[in-house]
């Protein structure tokens, strides 16, 4: 389990705090989705769990043990993040790059995992691309690259799934095969914690939803919790109309075309 | 990579090349030597001037050299791995400018002994590659890999300043050798620094082996690296201060060769050796024979006259620097 308690982010010169006493977990057996406009501290969340963005106070703790007291090393083989962006500058076959997921779990000598190794195999295979194996990173699309780091995620393992907008390249059907993934690692018993703009498939996908807003949770609970037109609007300054989602019942949601009175002036 | 044989003969191929380059470089000079002699001479046997030769003069000019290029092509593979920018090496970044006023500083202060210079010059490279750092980060611009060859290029120049400064009032002595560091040179290769050299590179290239598993991760980037466990701060710091090491303990006994940390581990990657183990291991090797070549082309080019050999790996490396500068954008 993650839990995030009471967790403050404030950037070096910045007047207000990137997360502000941000409080909530994503506990194993289940996907925890967290939702929010542009800069309202996803990102951020994710960076501090990487301690790549210290925490002002509060701590976050990996089942229960507080992350500062945790060797990096050691964290990496149970927490496995996948960051919002990764260029490669030098490129590399796909499979050695999945097989950098490994990284966590080999020491300086220890052999280096091959193509047909189970862990990298198998990565390959669940992520969909086994056909992308001896292929550059450098002659990927977008969408595949999306994949080849979900698969290096894969191939690292570990108790809890972190993935930043993990999704935004891929087509629908990528994309539809992605979130049954997470749901399957979360059946699996892993944490598996997502930071997306999907509002629509996290109202299917998710078990609980942590909605940000200004670095401070502005509402959680269930989808049907947050996904509430009075909540949503507020936080978006959108008019939004939530309806039903037919097929499953969810709350589905449609941004409205005509502006209210406290939408974003917009220049057009 | 994945055919054992091909990677094993593609390897021996590669070392056979140098090895050829080594002789070649000892058979040419003032008295061109044939094979057989050469090999003779190095064995013990044949007319004494010809050992002599062989021995006193040729084996360590040529050793210097092999060793000056794999310090070099091992210094640029690391940090072109650790700062994922394919136009970094220890030159271009002013790391070598920096050892360079390290090293003359010891001279003028009248410190020539095997430990100190090279350690001076250490000292040097390594402020040089924290001040180049500090202004690439501090112009905000260092993910784009052209500030920071900008602010290398800054340092290198505060570092000539710093050595015309040093040399404003110095002993004509001095001079002479600081302007042969300014130049690069292997001729006046002699075992003792063959020897201590020997020492830096082996243990700054073991070092680098050891953590070449840590760089391949930090060629991923920032947050990537974080993911798989590896503080990329602590881990390029010192990857950056083995790469110091290196580049200094080579400028100590050769001065100042630009580029080759630049051309080297490219030249590694086009044979299709991507992980930073082989990389570095490939860039020694292609490295020492880049070097050795250059040395022999020096010597070749005007006899009797010999070309600054940080001249000729400079006239080979900027239009190699300026296709790499066109791939970039």
């Amino acid at each position: 389990m993650i839990a995030y308690e009471g967790a403050v982010v404030r950037y070096p010169r910045a007047t207000i705090a990137a997360v502000n006493d941000v409080t909530f977990s994503a506990p194993r057996g289940a996907v925890t989705a967290v939702v929010g406009p542009n800069g309202s501290g996803k990102s951020t969340l994710v960076r501090a769990l990487l301690r790549l963005a210290p925490l002002t106070s509060g701590r976050i703790t990996i089942d229960g043990t507080s992350i500062a007291q945790l060797d990096r090393r050691a964290m990496a083989r149970q927490v496995v993040v996948v960051a919002q962006r990764e260029t490669l500058v030098f490129a590399l076959p796909v499979w050695e790059y999945v097989a950098l997921g490994r990284h966590p779990h080999a020491g300086p000598w220890s052999p280096v995992p091959g193509r047909t190794d189970f862990a990298i195999a198998d990565a390959l295979d669940r992520a969909g691309i086994a056909s992308l194996a001896e292929r550059s990173t450098h002659e990927l699309s977008g969408g595949e690259w999306q994949r080849v780091r979900i698969a290096r995620a894969l191939a690292q393992g570990g108790s809890a799934f972190v993935l930043d907008e993990p999704t935004t390249f891929l087509d629908i059907a990528h994309e539809m095969s992605m979130f049954e993934l997470f749901a399957r690692l979360a059946k699996d018993g892993l944490a598996v914690l997502l930071v997306s703009h999907q509002l629509n498939l996290v109202a299917r996908f998710a078990d609980t939803i942590v909605l940000l807003n200004r670095g401070r949770v502005a509402a959680a609970g269930t989808p049907a919790d947050v996904m509430r037109a009075s909540v949503l609007e507020d936080v978006y300054e959108w008019p939004l109309l939530i309806t039903r989602d037919p097929a499953v019942g969810a709350p589905a949601l449609l941004p409205l075309r005509n502006r209210s009175p406290h939408s974003p002036s917009n220049p057009t | 990579m994945t055919n054992p044989i091909r990677t094993a003969l593609l390897w021996a191929g590669v070392a056979l090349v140098v090895l050829l380059l080594a002789l070649a470089a000892i058979a040419y000079g003032a008295v061109p030597l044939g094979a057989h002699a050469v090999v003779g001479a190095l064995a013990g046997h044949g007319d004494a001037v010809t050992v002599a030769i062989v021995r006193t003069l040729r084996l360590p000019r040529a050793v210097l050299a092999l060793l000056v290029g794999a310090g070099l092509g091992m210094a640029g593979a690391a940090l072109q791995g650790a700062l994922r920018n394919a136009l970094a090496e220890p030159y271009l970044l002013g790391v070598s400018g920096g050892a360079a006023v390290g090293a003359v500083a010891a001279v003028a202060l009248g410190a020539t002994g095997a430990l100190v210079l090279p350690l001076a010059s250490f000292a040097g490279a390594a402020l040089a590659i924290a001040v180049a750092l500090l202004v690439a980060r501090a112009s905000g611009g260092h993910a784009d890999p052209r500030v920071l060859l900008m602010a290398g290029v800054i340092v290198g120049a505060f570092a000539n300043a710093a050595i015309m400064v040093l040399l404003s009032n110095a002993p004509p002595n001095a001079v002479r050798n600081a302007l042969w560091w300014m130049m690069g040179s292997v001729g006046d290769a002699s075992w003792i620094t063959v020897w201590w050299l020997a020492g830096y590179v082996a243990v700054g290239g073991a070092l680098l082996f050891w953590l070449a598993r840590d760089i391949d991760v930090l060629s991923l980037g920032e947050e990537s690296a974080a993911a798989l466990g590896v503080d990329s701060g602590r881990a390029s710091r010192r990857i950056f201060l083995i790469a110091a090491l290196l580049s200094a303990a080579t400028v100590a006994a050769a001065g100042l060769i630009g580029f080759v940390g630049l051309v080297v581990p490219h030249l590694v990657r086009s044979l299709g050796i991507r992980r930073h183990r082989a990389l570095i291991a490939g860039a020694a090797l292609i490295g020492a024979g880049l070097v050795v070549g250059a040395d022999l082309v020096a010597r070749l080019a005007r006899p009797p006259a010999e070309l600054p050999l940080g001249a000729v790996t400079a006239l080979l490396g900027v239009p190699f620097f300026l296709v790499q500068l066109r791939r970039l954008s």
